[in-house]
């Protein structure tokens, strides 16, 4: 045995006794940054759009120009409160801007336009679903409202370029409490997040365009002997992955208990520290060892006057709140008594959601409903590469398909194949079942002649389902199987199987 | 005839040029003239658009010739500060950091001054982004007072007030965040109006202190000022602090001029008055007595923040200045020391040549108040001070339709008589600095000489939004007197 293998041993065995009386858990606060999808920017009418030409989206007054003065975008206000109010945040009757001071080169006016003491809105919560099929509150600190700096693109040689087209774009930055312990939490509430600005059309949430951002706050509470330890809070930067979020979080929670083993460093003033994913090493780098003493000098600007909202115009803004996806989801399940799977997969989108709710309303059958979206329309949707409710058929023809299932006009699987073909030629299900043949009979003097026949023809099958308990099983599904081929096929299993039983007397 | 031409004045030439007695480049090449006669000496002008003002003069006499629809200040030379952005050439602020800087666009006075078809002749000089009292802050240039070019114009719009007084502009504009257009104007014999906040757009005024910066004219008299004040006035989309139309109309001024105020309640303050040099006080008194001879009615007012005024105004506005001059780094625009091997070496290396001394002192000072752990101590409680100032006009308009008071301490002081001290020169501002605070508007009108024979400017003060009755009030001031009078021009 070498030395160092000893020494590693020891280490080991020191580790796993230490490890045996620790108990931790892991505490996250989130900072999150949402681009809202307004036509122009925060203060100027420079259009919010995907421009490939650097520095193309610009005028005087996102370039902070000398001179030039910035004016209020009411539709990003409004699309911030009506965020807010889906939040159950407390909107703020009288708001203010004020400019935070820092010099960076992608920042024109070296100030930020933001909200510092006087946000639009104040302590809410947001519930997200968790996998146990329960939901969980997490507490909103705030949110308001700030404009973005442009990008800065370091190349090769020996300057920098800025580019700033996104200089000004309106942020929505929201600001939670410590409430998660998991990393499945902060990634199911990245994710509800994420669908609850798409249901209410105030952001695209687009992840891979950098539309949200996400700066988890981590540290760890460790129990070890009855007493409690907190680690050094660690703020990851700018991820902007779901993947991402839930991966440094797991990667935060072991570096972090492997340090206070190591060190027995535990959170003090000033000693939180910055760190950024690494994506190639999978694993958080450190950026800065202390909290820098930044004195941002806040002051109202007075470029801007403050906002002041009425009851009326509040309650404007909330005629735009639109059911949420954990509320609709509920609902799925309370009401038409889908799984939480199946109502997670329908809510998932709020076009998908209407477009079931749509068909439901039409006399569909919610679950047939769900399980023909759920197993054929998505599938073809994902190919064509759109949403089902643009596949080509309204939610109208949708639920007469679920009716004609439930009717027994055609069959379960024939009906994805229906469903197929409504979705490639636009015609109605009936037609097309009628034109495929897959209009199931249902005269029952028929079927019970097919199956006297098949009776007639398999003596030896009959007695074998009657009095053969080892053969039953088997001999039942053969007589079924001549019955349908005596039916060409056509005829609704259900009363098939139902009559034979019904003959044989079991 | 040359000089007689120059000596009209901006009304007089405007209604000249609109009935074709002269044209727009007769007037144009002579005020061209004077500005190359005068200026080597003067230094009123940072740069003069011979070209362009020819080029325009032209294209006004054509639009007059057939009879077109003209502007009210159709084909009349006009000088603007080098602090009000132009799409055409520079825009400096009278500062190395913007030496070469060409804006990509026009302030909306200077586009209302467009659609009004003057013609804009070149931008005059100021102290370096209008922090100063005696244009000797300009990076360029010291302009100097055409009474006495031993002395400065004032400042900091000391540039557009000399060359409205040496007859190189028929009118300029200025801009006021502290006194700036109405102690130059009084310094020069000339009038000078700071509007109420709100009622001219800032938009392309380069900041200096935001809430207090406001647009205004400077011309050789009253109705010449409302004639100005008829084309810049008004809301402007872009300025969200432009007041709306609905709440604040904006009048007709020259056409308001006729008539004179019946009963006029005049508020004074005796001992400002008396803190101004003797021949200073005696000028105001002797103006006040024209208007107790005309029936006004003196009442003795108090406004007890008044002294806090400067005070004030140097935590409130330097702090404003210390974040608008952040932009000036080097990175974007402007001067960027090329050594530099590192970003925060550019950024302080480019600061620390581009900026003066002045404008370094204020940024730092501004930096200081707004700083956590003081802010509170200082910015707020300015704040808190800014509204008792506020609330001491507030008052005092209850008991007076307007208040007079000198508009400087002293008439125009000697080069370098108060760089050395920057407190004094400061507190050249006394009188006019509370205005900005309050918002209030202002003007200052030509009331005497000293024995030195400088110019001295009555200030007159009325409530937010009543430009109209303030230029009314100084026109029957200048109707009942032989002012103003003009500087000699060799
Ligand atoms: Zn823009």
């Amino acid at each position: 045995m070498t030395k160092e293998f000893v020494v590693k041993k020891l280490v080991f065995n020191k580790l796993a006794k230490i490890m045996s009386d620790i108990k931790y858990k892991v505490i996250v606060g989130l900072e999150i940054h949402v681009q809202l999808c307004t036509k122009t920017k925060m203060f100027c009418g420079c259009a919010l759009s995907f421009a490939q030409q650097p520095n193309s989206r610009v005028c005087p007054v996102c370039l902070g120009m000398p001179g030039s003065l910035p004016v209020m975008n009411k539709q990003a206000v409004e699309f911030s409160i009506l965020a807010a109010m889906a939040l159950n945040l407390e909107i703020a009757r009288f708001t203010k801007w004020d400019r935070k001071n820092y010099y960076y080169p992608d920042l024109p006016k070296n100030y930020q336009i933001s909200q510092y003491d006087l946000p639009i809105s104040n302590k809410g919560y947001i519930e997200i679903p968790l996998e146990s099929g329960q939901t969980k509150k997490i507490r909103i600190t705030r949110a308001h409202l700030e404009e973005d700096a442009g990008k800065n693109t370091h190349t090769s040689g020996d300057y920098s370029q800025v580019d700033l087209n996104r200089a000004g774009t309106p942020l929505l930055e929201i600001v939670t409490e410590p409430d998660m312990n998991s990393a499945e939490e902060v990634r199911a509430l990245a994710i509800e997040l994420q669908r609850i600005v798409r249901y209410l059309g105030v952001s695209e949430a687009d992840m891979q365009k950098g539309h949200m951002r996400f700066e988890p706050n981590i540290n760890l509470a460790i129990t070890k002997d009855g007493i409690e330890y907190r680690t050094p809070i660690v703020e990851v930067k700018n991820l902007n992955s779901f993947r991402t979020i839930e991966r440094s979080i797991i990667y935060e929670t072991q570096r972090q208990l492997d340090e206070f083993i190591e060190t027995g460093k535990t959170l003090k003033m000033g000693n939180k520290s910055t760190r950024g994913w690494d994506d190639d090493k999978q694993m958080t780098v450190l950026q800065r060892e202390k909290e820098e003493a930044h004195d941002y000098r806040y002051f109202p600007d007075p470029d801007l006057v403050p906002v002041v909202w009425t009851d009326e115009d509040l309650e404007r803004i909330r005629k735009n709140l639109v059911e949420l996806p954990i509320e609709k989801r509920k609902r799925f399940i309370d009401n038409f008594g889908l799984s939480s799977y199946d109502a997670g997969v329908l809510t998932d989108e709020k076009s998908l959601s209407d477009f079931f709710d749509e068909a439901v309303s039409a006399g569909g059958d919610p679950k047939r409903v769900c399980n023909l979206i759920t197993q054929t329309g998505l599938k073809i949707a994902n190919e064509k590469g759109c949403k089902v409710n643009e596949l080509g058929f309204d939610a109208k023809a949708l639920a007469q398909l679920a009716k004609m299932v439930e009717e027994g006009t055609i069959g379960a699987s024939s009906a994805n194949i229906v469903l197929a073909e409504m979705a490639a030629t636009g015609q109605t299900p009936d037609a097309i079942a009628q034109a495929k043949n897959l209009i199931q009979k249902n005269d029952t003097a028929e079927i019970e002649a097919a199956v006297e026949a098949v009776f007639a023809e398999n003596e030896q099958a009959v007695d074998d389902a009657k009095n053969n308990p080892k053969k039953a099983q088997k001999a039942l599904g053969f007589l079924m199987g001549q019955a349908m081929r005596k039916t060409k096929g056509q005829g609704n299993p259900k009363l098939i199987s139902q009559i034979l039983n019904q003959k044989l007397g079991i | 005839m040359s000089n007689e031409i120059l000596n009209l004045n901006l009304i007089e030439i405007a209604h000249l040029i609109s009935t074709g007695e002269i044209t727009s480049l007769q007037a144009t090449q002579i005020t061209l003239d004077a500005i190359e006669k005068h200026n080597p000496n003067i230094n009123a002008y940072l740069s003069v658009f011979n070209e362009q003002a020819i080029e325009q003069a032209k294209k006004v006499d054509a639009k007059i010739a057939s009879k077109q629809t003209i502007g009210p200040l159709a084909g009349v030379p006009i000088a603007v500060k080098d602090n009000m952005c132009t799409a055409f050439g520079t825009t400096t602020c009278a500062s190395k950091i913007l030496e070469n800087f060409h804006s990509p666009y026009n302030a909306t006075v200077i586009e209302k001054l467009l659609a009004a078809d003057a013609v804009i002749v070149g931008k005059t000089n100021l102290d370096e982004f209008a922090m100063g009292s005696s244009t000797e802050n300009s990076g360029f240039a010291q302009t100097k007072n055409p009474w006495d070019t031993q002395r400065v114009p004032g400042g900091s719009s000391g540039g557009s007030a000399a060359a409205v007084a040496a007859r190189m502009c028929y009118a300029a504009l200025g801009s006021d965040t502290g006194g700036s257009i109405r102690q130059p104007a009084s310094f020069c014999g000339i009038v000078g109006l700071k509007p109420t906040y709100g009622r001219v757009s800032r938009y392309g005024l380069v900041a200096y202190g935001s809430s207090l910066d406001q647009i205004g004219p400077m011309t050789r008299t009253v109705g010449d000022a409302a004639l100005m004040m008829n084309v810049i006035a008004g809301h402007d989309e872009r300025d969200s602090t432009s007041v709306n139309a609905d709440l604040a109309p904006v009048a007709d001024y020259k056409a308001d001029l006729c008539g004179q105020i019946k009963n006029l309640k005049i508020g004074i303050v005796t001992k400002f008055n008396e803190g101004a040099t003797p021949d200073v006080c005696g000028a105001i008194k002797d103006a006040i007595a024209v208007y107790k001879s005309m029936g006004a009615e003196i009442i003795e007012i108090d406004m007890p923040h008044f002294d806090y005024s400067i005070a004030t105004y140097y935590i409130v506005a330097t702090a404003e200045a210390s974040s608008n001059l952040a932009r000036y780094d080097g990175v974007h625009y402007g001067y960027r020391n090329k050594d530099a091997d590192e970003l925060v070496a550019m950024y302080s290396k480019s600061r620390a040549e581009g900026f003066g001394q002045e404008v370094k002192r204020r940024i730092m000072l501004g930096t200081y108040v707004l700083s956590s752990g003081y802010y509170d101590a200082y910015y707020l409680k300015a704040l808190k001070v800014r509204n008792l100032i506020r609330s001491d006009y507030t008052n005092a308009f209850e008991k007076c339709d307007c208040i007079m008071m000198p508009v400087a301490p002293s008439t125009a002081f000697k080069f370098g008589e108060k760089t050395a001290d920057p407190l004094q020169m400061y507190l050249s501002d006394i009188y006019t600095i509370a205005a900005n605070l309050a918002g209030v508007p202002g003007i200052s009108i030509p009331c005497g000489y000293d024995s030195q024979n400088l110019p001295i400017g009555l200030q007159i003060f009325t409530p937010a939004f009543t430009e109209h009755k303030m230029l009314k009030i100084a026109a029957m001031y200048e109707k009942n007197t032989n002012f103003p009078k003009l500087p000699e021009m060799k």
